[in-house]
């Protein structure tokens, strides 16, 4: 892994600092090197060169550190180690794993520490799946190590131009260890590098034709993201913003997930960190840590790590791509990103663009959710990078740029709602506000796995949920009982769709995850409420008796229930049955 | 120590020192002036041609001809058991008129990032005794928690409260409280003082006062010193500390002002564009940390410029704080104490301290019911503002009667009222029972069968 050398390393000096910016000078460099800085070596990358001024960007605390200390430049870029260890891991921006930090460093986050990201000592039962003689190329897969419960796919590296295999050995080794060995003198081991800020190449980027399904009643419901999709949730805060994407990385069928915790705060990630490993993956029972990798950069370590985290994130969730799986990366959030680059830039002094924000913000952003997608990989299999950045809009003000420019990129917005959840309507993500542009490409998805009805079911409630918002501005002004009979009932199908269909308990154990099958059947029962109501309304029965029909309200109690059939079966006969007594008395 | 008489400039609170030795970033600076007193300041920036200092003290006095000296360590502060029940000054010397403190420890002010992997999870229930945050916004131990208030407001006494009736139930632990004054008032902190003193807390108080007229930019260090104690304390020795902070708006004011000397360029309303890592640097020094005994809990105060909720520093604040409890003029108004609205009202580690074996299986839904019941009350005020009473159906009517209800009865309570988190459900309880059955569509029907007055006493009955 020769590819990422610029130059030979060198050495100079500080000229000055100030804060996670410093100058150097005497030595030469290459934009995003990675330096070593001071007598304690802090770890930096070079971002600007001006002269043989080299500014440098510290991932690192650099109190006490004086002008005229070493700077030594190691010629490499910002890169991540690729192997067996990623998944089940809690890394920091820069990828240091923080358990082994703890054991170097104690509880608290101390500088000039450095950890490799993958554990170098541990051996990996490594299985060949290719044979001497055979032609392998970038992305072939070459063997398998059985990480967690997780396959970990063994690939030739992007970078190498391949040949055939001159030996290959199976047995228990480290990720140092020469697996494999091409007649062209190239020796493979279990790990690779890939610079973080460069994205791993793939054969070609596919249409989007499945949804990632997140058991998320009015996300796979109403507004579906697609594998390889990506998404946006701004949220001012206290919307509920972090709960929905704690949700989304617990239960989306995604089968790596990457979480990225960007500027977030210790606490929550402390209960992302003991929840993950407590919880079961719906799918395999074991622990979801298992399929997981973690990125925790709190809001009060570095800045510059944090502008490196969501690098550092993407790039691993890439390579589990490559191997062939769905990834769903979540990153929360993108506005504290934004706000690392922002503060980094104003200490080089460079000329602001809006609110201060650097003029390069959209290039990052769309650089960055470009980055997902549903590909053929080089090795010719199928995998995707679904992306989903939370956005934290500064008084929940969505015209700010961070907003803004996320949105002209992405094709999912969930739009979290401040005044849902203070009425504790929960996931509070506003049904009139959001959209999802993936509908199209998904409907041929959702007509052959849920049912032909199902799209049209979608838009019937779509349609009575837009109606109740221009009900409720009559109902505002002359109140309820002013409107006519049929559009009572509307405003009472409406409120059951709200809170039977949308409000869903992310804290209950059954109703935390519905499946695609039970949201089919909930909407279904609604609708079948909302004819019937109808047809009696038709048939001279009063609003007043049909909202009082008792049976629909066990409607709500069905989304507790984990065997829930019998029980909705016999709410729909009840329902049939007293709306047949109304209709005859009528 | 090498004295240097090298300013070329001095612009506000901010020294520019010439032709120094190399000087550590964030280095401690002594500045001698002409009648041999010593002024404080930190380095800044720090280059071989030119090194910024920024003084925590009025720059009055200083001059060209003034000493500089570097010190060769960033700002420590020293730390010792016996600073509980004494009071120090913003800048940490003691104002109290007793002896100097007896350092056994001297520690970096700034403190570093918990090892988010060494953090212990928030699970331990704190009560304070006021339904609108036991009941409803629920505070746990290692949590930081602002109080966005406005001014004229009564958020001393909610703190005051808290600060004296804030106790984990069943549990005789060891516990502090550091209190840390930004530019507030004489009369304030003589509030503050008074009740301390009145109700013996300051005996196990550390208090930090920065007062109105004191220098603003020492606002700058005030909190850190505080934490710094309170981690000493804590994570040294094992006590549970509670850290109050007010009021915060002052010391984002000493940021900007400081931003503004440096020619910085501004972000929004001018405060400086890294103002949320440095807030972050402050709140996110709460926590608790696995295997050790004690627990940083914090209450920082802030009122909020004109009541907006979206002004850049309770927005901030917001974004880094783990909920907030929103002080409302409207209820206030009404002459309602304490005047906390529970809507806009938040606590994001609820979830992590209610329920079995925290408070009771029932606090969730009850507390989930009560918000969505007073939200959907509160909302038809508007309606009837316009409608009229009457227009109303019954079902509406009855939501509006239980926001009424529950403001009388739920939200006000005296100031040394103090609830059990029981005495505080069972009144959720009684006034959701004014609703009908059928309207409690968040909580399951077991629950209802057990805790809702009406079932609990046919249950009783039939028993």
């Amino acid at each position: 892994m020769k590819a990422q050398d610029t130059k030979t390393t060198k050495t100079g000096v500080l000229k000055r600092i100030a804060g996670p910016v410093v100058t150097a000078v005497g030595i030469e460099a290459h934009m995003y090197d990675v330096v070593k800085v001071g007598k304690e070596e802090l770890m930096g990358e070079v971002i600007k060169i001006q002269g043989e001024n080299i500014i440098i960007q510290v991932y690192e605390d650099t109190s006490g550190i004086r002008p005229g200390e070493p700077v030594i430049n190691t010629g490499l870029s910002l890169a991540v180690e690729l192997g067996p260890g990623l998944l089940t891991s809690i890394y920091d921006g820069i990828q240091r794993p923080l358990s082994v930090l703890v054991d170097k460093m104690g509880d608290f986050i101390q500088r000039g520490v450095s950890a490799p990201g993958l554990d170098h000592s541990k051996k990996w039962e490594f299985g060949p799946l290719v044979k001497e003689g055979q032609e392998v190329g970038p992305g072939t897969v070459i063997g398998e190590v059985q990480e967690t419960n997780i396959v970990h796919r063994i690939l030739v590296p992007p970078n190498v131009r391949g040949g055939t295999v001159k030996s290959i050995r199976s047995g228990s080794f480290t990720v140092d260890e020469v697996i494999c060995t091409l007649d062209d003198g190239t020796s493979l081991t279990m790990m690779q590098k890939w610079p973080v800020r460069v994205p791993r190449p793939v054969l070609e980027k596919m249409n989007p034709t499945v949804p990632l399904i997140t058991g998320q009643r009015i996300l796979d419901g109403l507004f579906p993201i697609a594998k390889g999709g990506t998404a946006a949730i701004p949220g001012p805060f206290g919307s509920g913003k972090t709960v929905t994407q704690q949700q989304l990385a617990k239960w989306s069928d995604a089968e790596i997930v990457v979480y990225i915790g960007c500027g977030e705060r210790g606490n929550e990630m402390t209960e992302v960190l003991t929840e993950f490993p407590e919880l079961e993956d719906p799918k395999t029972g074991k622990p979801l840590m298992e399929r997981t990798v973690l990125i925790a950069n709190t809001s009060n370590m570095p800045v510059a790590a944090r502008e490196a985290s969501v690098y550092t994130g993407i790039t691993i969730a890439e390579y589990f791509r490559d191997m062939g799986y769905d990834v769903s990366l979540m990153a929360d959030s993108t506005s504290r990103w934004a706000e690392a680059m922002r503060e980094i830039s104003s200490r080089l002094e460079e000329m602001p663009g809006e609110e201060g924000y650097p003029a390069y913000l959209a290039a990052r952003l769309s650089e960055f959710y470009e980055r997902a997608g549903r590909v053929r990989t080089l090795g010719g299999k199928m995998g995707s990078v679904s992306v989903i950045g939370a956005v934290s809009p500064p008084g929940g003000d969505f015209s700010e740029p961070v907003t803004q420019n996320t949105l002209r990129i992405v094709k999912v917005f969930w739009a979290l709602d401040a005044k849902l959840s203070q009425r504790r309507h929960f996931p509070a993500i506003n049904w009139l506000n959001s959209y999802s542009l993936y509908l199209d490409s998904l409907q041929e998805w959702y007509d052959r796995e849920v049912s032909p009805e199902w799209n049209s079911l979608r838009s019937w409630a779509m349609e009575i949920l837009q109606k109740e918002a221009e009900l409720q501005e009559i109902v505002q002004l002359v109140g309820s009982d002013a409107l006519p009979e049929a559009e009572q009932i509307t405003i009472e199908v409406a409120r059951m769709i709200r809170e039977i269909f949308l409000q869903q308990n992310a804290y209950d154990a059954v109703d935390t995850f519905c499946d695609m099958k039970k949201q089919y059947d909930m909407m279904k029962a609604i609708r079948q409420y909302s004819d019937l109501a109808y047809a009696a309304q038709n048939a001279g029965v009063t609003p007043q008796q049909i909202l009082s029909v008792r049976s629909k309200n066990e409607l709500p109690q069905i989304k507790f229930i984990k065997d829930y059939v019998p029980a909705l079966a016999k709410i729909q006969a009840d329902m049939e049955a007293e709306f047949n007594a109304l209709r005859s008395a009528a | 120590m090498k004295e240097y008489r090298t300013i070329t400039q001095i612009a506000g609170p901010l020294v520019f020192v010439e032709k120094t030795e190399p000087v550590g970033y964030g280095e401690l600076v002594n500045i001698v002036l002409y009648d041999g007193s010593i002024k404080r300041g930190q380095v800044l920036d720090t280059s071989d041609e030119l090194v910024v200092v920024q003084v925590f003290e009025t720059t009055a006095g200083i001059g060209r001809d003034s000493g500089i000296r570097f010190t060769g360590e960033t700002i420590k502060m020293p730390v010792g058991r016996d600073m509980l029940g004494r009071i120090l000054s913003g800048g940490g010397k003691p104002i109290d008129g007793g002896p100097e403190i007896v350092p056994e420890k001297r520690l970096d002010i700034t403190g570093a990032a918990i090892n988010p992997y060494a953090r212990g999870s928030p699970n331990d229930f704190i009560q304070t005794g006021i339904s609108t945050i036991d009941g409803t916004n629920t505070l746990v131990r290692g949590q930081k928690l602002p109080i966005f208030s406005g001014a004229g407001l009564p958020h001393n006494q909610i703190a005051l409260q808290i600060a004296r009736q804030a106790k984990v139930p069943g549990s005789k632990e060891a516990f502090a409280v550091v209190f840390a004054a930004m530019g507030i008032t004489k009369e304030e902190a003589n509030y503050f003082m008074q009740d301390f003193e009145r109700t013996g807390a300051l005996e196990r108080a550390v208090v930090f006062l920065n007062l109105a007229d004191d220098p603003a930019v020492e606002r700058i260090i005030t909190p850190r010193l505080a934490l710094t104690t309170a981690e000493y304390l804590a994570f040294d020795l094992g006590m549970h500390v509670l850290v109050i902070l007010t009021d915060m708006t002052n010391y984002c004011e000493a940021l900007r002002q400081i931003g503004a000397a440096r020619e910085e360029v501004p972000g929004r309303r001018g405060y400086p564009g890294y103002m949320y890592t440095d807030l972050a640097g402050i709140y996110e020094r709460a926590g608790i940390v696995k295997g050790k005994k004690g627990s940083i809990t914090q209450f920082p105060i802030l009122t909020m410029p004109g009541d907006d909720i979206t002004h850049p520093i309770p927005d901030l604040t917001g974004y880094i704080t783990e909920g907030q409890i929103v002080v409302s003029r409207e209820l206030h108004r009404k002459g309602i104490y304490p005047p906390i609205n529970v809507l806009p009202s938040l606590s994001r580690l609820m979830n992590l301290g209610i329920g079995k074996g925290h408070t009771r299986e029932d606090h969730k839904k009850v507390s989930d019911q009560l918000y969505a019941a007073y939200a959907e009350g509160n909302d038809l005020r508007g309606l009837v503002a316009i409608v009229g009473k009457d227009a109303l159906s019954e079902r509406d009517r009855m939501f509006l009667e239980f926001a009424d209800l529950f403001e009388n009865r739920f939200v006000r309570q005296g100031y040394t009222e103090d609830r059990t988190i029981e005495e505080t459900l069972d009144l959720g309880w009684n006034l959701l029972s004014t609703l009908p059955v059928e309207q409690l569509v968040r909580i399951d029907r077991d629950l209802i069968n057990k805790y809702h007055p009406k079932f609990r006493q046919t249950a009783k009955a039939e028993g």
